[in-house]
């Protein structure tokens, strides 16, 4: 599992967040489009390209995009 | 015994999805209003739960472990019963995916254990004259669809309206064996299924306000609206939609 390609996946979720405003450091829960549909479409992308079925407080508790993916990547399968 | 056209004394029920939730507390209080049961679900370990919290044990309740997307399970399954005075076709699944994450196999998985499985089991149930005559048939639908649509609650209002306009069909074509039918429609009820949604609690209150009744349903509450509908104390409603809501269709 690869940063740049989560970050990709990431930022389909969002409308008007560009490719190049995320980094990991990013606080993706401070853009105005985030909503709880917005948690809805991470879970869907992290169970259709990872496999991992988060919760919403999954993705409520991580701050960063490198807590969602740290959490992502530590529940992939093997 | 004392009048209560309410009863189901003599009755025979069948009630899909029985080994949790809505079906369990529906096939519990049947059982208790004297209907012996047939359950259904795909858990054995659900069914056998269920079973334990059935009344009247020596009305011999059955259990079939069946999985209803499986159409030739249903098949398997019609041709082992007999005599059905009530079909409660309740099981069914919840999804909450926005509509641009919806996949094929959502769909197919959605619609399959919510829509096409009541309709391939009443119609077959119907066909091969399981259902004696007078029979009532109720569908567990949503408000979901009709009243409420909220986000990433698409495809399963979909799966679920399409129910409340089935049961209305099967009124118009089954009143020919006297047999009814009938949806009741809850909103957001108190089982697995709502645990299962990705809510947090602060929106689950905040989604309690929408309701005057300010809570949501008990399963037993539900089921008590399908005992209604199944008993002789609705012989001659058919083709209704009941909802089931707190008043939440209201606001």
């Amino acid at each position: 599992m690869e940063m740049k390609d989560f970050i990709k996946n990431l930022v389909e979720q969002f409308d008007e967040v560009e490719l190049e405003a995320l980094t990991p450091e990013t606080k993706f829960k401070e853009f105005d489009e985030f909503s709880s549909l917005t948690i809805l479409s991470i879970i869907a992308m992290a169970d259709d390209e990872y496999g991992v079925r988060l919760k919403a407080d999954d993705v409520r508790q991580a701050e960063t995009v490198q807590d969602l993916f740290d959490t992502v990547q530590s529940r992939i399968q093997g | 015994m004392s009048y209560n056209p309410f009863s189901l004394q003599g009755k025979k029920v069948l009630v899909t999805g029985a080994g949790s939730g809505i079906g369990r507390a529906i096939a519990v209080a049947a059982s208790k209003m004297g209907a012996s049961i047939v359950m259904v679900d795909i858990s054995k370990e659900g069914l056998e739960q269920t079973g334990a919290l059935l009344d009247h044990p020596e009305y011999q309740h059955q259990q079939y472990v069946v999985d209803l997307t499986d159409s030739e399970a249903i098949g398997a399954l019609v041709e082992s019963l007999d005599g059905l005075d009530g079909l409660v076709n309740n099981a069914g699944i919840p999804n909450t995916r926005p509509l641009q994450m919806i996949r094929e196999e959502d769909f197919d998985r959605v619609v399959g254990l919510n829509t096409k499985a009541p309709v391939l089991l009443t119609n077959l149930l119907y066909k091969k004259k399981k259902l004696n005559k007078g029979a009532s048939i109720v569908f567990t639908s949503s408000l979901a669809g009709l009243y409420t649509f909220t986000p990433a609650n698409g495809l399963y209002s979909l799966s679920k309206s399409a129910l409340t306009s089935y049961a209305k069909s099967c009124a118009v074509e089954f009143a020919a064996r006297g047999i009814r039918s009938n949806c009741v429609n809850p909103s957001m009820v108190n089982t697995h299924l709502k645990d299962s949604l990705s809510f947090s609690e602060e929106e689950y209150q905040k989604d309690i306000e929408k309701y005057p009744l300010r809570r949501y349903a008990e399963p037993e509450e539900v089921a008590n609206a399908v005992i209604f509908l199944l008993s002789d104390a609705a012989s001659y409603i058919t083709g209704h939609t009941l909802l089931v809501d707190g008043g939440r269709s209201l606001k």
